[in-house]
């Protein structure tokens, strides 16, 4: 089937569109039913945050969304490619040709440089060194870190580190940035200035999809979108 | 692009080995021992076996060697006066060995004196050695100058020796010159010739020393007969010996041992007791080779099970490193690296880490040869073969016990990764 036939309302302008999608984890005695039957689009150029409860079900939806899980039933298309049913090796392309990354705890990879760690999905994507080295001072210069990067993560600060991953995200021009709380381990200051950087990569343009459980970094996005017990329970924003 | 990505897998596996600096050393160790220790010992065996071969191949592979041996019984009655001890290879076993096989191309007949060398001043105690004009065809060696003894001196009974260059140095003072004329026991003697002298050590001898003066065996039958009186310590050794060597050749060396048969069983019909010995240069040839072979196989046993320890002990360290980078596998897998390039870079790290202890065992395995060279005098050759397949071994070993480490990495869920503290 074509996503045309599966998603017959897509309008070019739809990003990301859910169509009732489970996820069911199987823990032997007792089946967990994690995400329980969500449909939902994206508009490309939206920020939305996903809010809800732990275990509202925000996380597995965001994994989902990230391509690193398959929905148990019902089908997810992402940039009007339906991607529910891909392999391994496919579900890596999508993640690394379209998505990036932006995690609470920043996971760069501490044996790197700030340079090697914004060029690492270029490096899998298969650039050329110089080129990537350039791309990678770009973005650097871009968060503000031109200077750090031939410095190690250990030795940047926490808001650093999270700006090197912002960079380190952006490094694949991705269609949709997946966001996990990325202020839940930063001081209030340093997470306004994050925020800060993403409503303005927004206003560029991007589409983001962030998970968060504080209202006022949910403030940052143009919509929100609340989950109970692994549904869909109200939206709210602009359009 | 692939091979960018290989160089780049190369030095992040450089990288990452070097974060751990004594524990790379450490796991690799198990490498550096085993590798080490294959090319050092190969090397020893081969310096070994080659100086065997060598004097083997000088021998003659075609050759056969019969040697008078004096019975045991004989050398206990020695002491008594005026015995005389009768034992060895006879004029006649010659004859009968030459026309009596029929792949036997020649024999050289030997009759070995001792008797002091002189020219004016100078002494020397030479080893006279009374032989055939096919002595020289036998024993292949540089006249260093004038002639070999011909089957005319033979004829004539002629009083010419040729002499080897040590002898030659220590008593004529050159080894240049020849017709000067020294004298042996009684006789007077031409110098024809000069052959180069030969290094000989090991347990099997040529058939002629260093300080030989070569003569027709005609004339030294004539001159000094068979029989020999030696005074040793109080008492008087007579005997007597006919030949005290034969060098037999046959046609090819498939008819080595056939012929050694059968002059075995042809001198057993005519000698009662055991007064000769058999030498057969082929047989000890294949001996020392095979020799070779078992210590090759009980060095690559000792090799392969210190290889297969040190590989464990680097598959149970990359294990360790798998579980401690189990976020960093999230991390790649997140941003989009497929399975089989965490199993690439691991695997990468991995052949790194031995091929350096490869190499660092070649350095060792080449250091201790030289200097057991060095200071011992024994021979050592590494062979090139074996530093090519330490290397392809210290490869295999990082790709083999990598691969499960690698394998294990790859197949570990992204989400369940991240989340790893």
């Amino acid at each position: 089937m074509s996503s045309d036939t599966l998603f017959p309302s897509l309008e070019s302008d739809v990003v990301v569109a859910l169509r009732d999608v489970h996820k069911v984890y199987d823990m032997g005695v007792v089946q967990v039913r994690a995400l329980n039957g969500v449909s939902m689009s994206f508009k490309r150029g939206s920020f939305w945050a996903v809010m809800g409860p732990s275990g509202s079900g925000k996380s597995t939806l965001l994994n989902l969304l990230g391509c690193l899980d398959r929905p148990t039933h019902g089908h997810y298309a992402l940039d009007g490619r339906d991607v529910s049913r891909l392999t391994d090796d496919e579900l890596s392309d999508i993640r690394l040709q379209k998505l990036g990354f932006i995690f609470q705890s920043f996971n760069l990879i501490p044996q790197l440089t700030v340079a090697e760690n914004i060029e690492l999905p270029l490096f899998y994507m298969g650039w050329e060194a110089p080129a990537s080295a350039a791309r990678a001072r770009e973005l650097a210069d871009m968060v503000g870190l031109a200077d750090r990067l031939e410095h190690r993560p250990t030795e940047l600060s926490g808001g650093q580190q999270q700006r090197v991953a912002v960079a380190r995200s952006l490094a694949n021009a991705p269609e949709v940035l997946l966001v996990d709380e990325p202020t839940g381990n930063l001081d209030s200051g340093t997470g306004e200035q994050i925020m800060a950087l993403l409503a303005q990569l927004n206003a560029e343009g991007r589409t983001i999809i962030m998970v968060t459980h504080e209202m006022d970094v949910a403030g940052y996005a143009t919509h929100q979108l609340h989950m109970v017990d692994g549904q869909i329970e109200r939206m709210e924003g602009e359009g | 692009m692939r091979q960018w990505r290989v160089i780049r897998n190369v030095r992040l596996g450089i990288k990452t080995l070097m974060l751990h600096k004594l524990r790379s050393l450490l796991t690799v160790l198990g490498v550096v021992f085993g590798v080490g220790s294959v090319i050092a010992m190969l090397s020893i065996g081969e310096g070994a076996s080659r100086e065997v071969m060598a004097q083997l191949e000088k021998l003659g592979v075609k050759n056969i060697m019969l040697e008078s041996i004096k019975p045991t019984a004989d050398e206990n009655a020695g002491a008594q006066q005026g015995f005389l001890s009768m034992y060895g290879l006879l004029y006649e076993d010659d004859e009968r060995i030459r026309l009596g096989i029929g792949s036997v191309v020649r024999t050289v007949p030997v009759k070995v004196i001792r008797k002091d060398g002189r020219l004016g001043e100078r002494a020397l105690e030479l080893r006279i050695v009374g032989t055939t004009p096919e002595w020289f065809q036998l024993v292949k060696r540089d006249m260093l100058v004038g002639r070999a003894l011909t089957q005319r001196d033979s004829e004539r009974r002629a009083n010419v020796c040729v002499l080897t260059e040590h002898g030659a140095r220590r008593l004529l003072a050159t080894e240049h010159v020849v017709g000067e004329s020294i004298r042996i026991g009684q006789h007077h003697y031409e110098v024809i010739g000069i052959v180069r002298s030969e290094e000989v050590s090991g347990s099997i001898q040529a058939p002629d020393q260093n300080v030989d003066a070569y003569i027709p065996l005609s004339f030294a039958r004539q001159r000094y007969g068979d029989n020999m009186y030696r005074r040793t310590a109080g008492s008087r050794e007579s005997e007597r010996v006919e030949l005290h060597q034969i060098i037999v050749e046959v046609e090819s060396e498939d008819d080595v041992e056939p012929a050694a048969e059968a002059i075995q069983a042809l001198l057993r019909r005519f000698h009662k007791r055991q007064d000769y010995r058999v030498a057969v240069p082929l047989t000890l040839l294949r001996q020392a080779e095979k020799n070779k072979r078992m210590f090759n196989i009980v060095l690559g046993s000792i090799a392969g099970i210190s290889l297969l320890v040190g590989g464990i002990g680097i598959m149970n360290i990359m294990l360790a490193s798998v579980t401690e980078r189990t976020r960093e596998i999230g991390i790649r897998r997140a941003i989009g690296a497929k399975r089989r390039q965490i199993i690439g870079q691991f695997l990468i790290e991995t052949v790194v880490l031995t091929t350096v202890g490869g190499l660092i065992g070649i350095a060792f395995g080449i250091a201790i040869p030289v200097l057991i060279t060095f200071w011992s005098k024994m021979p050592t050759i590494v062979p090139l073969y074996s530093v090519i397949l330490s290397l392809v071994i210290s490869v295999a070993v990082g790709i083999i016990f990598g691969l499960y480490p690698a394998i294990r990495a790859a197949k570990l869920d992204p989400i369940t990764a991240l989340r790893h503290e």
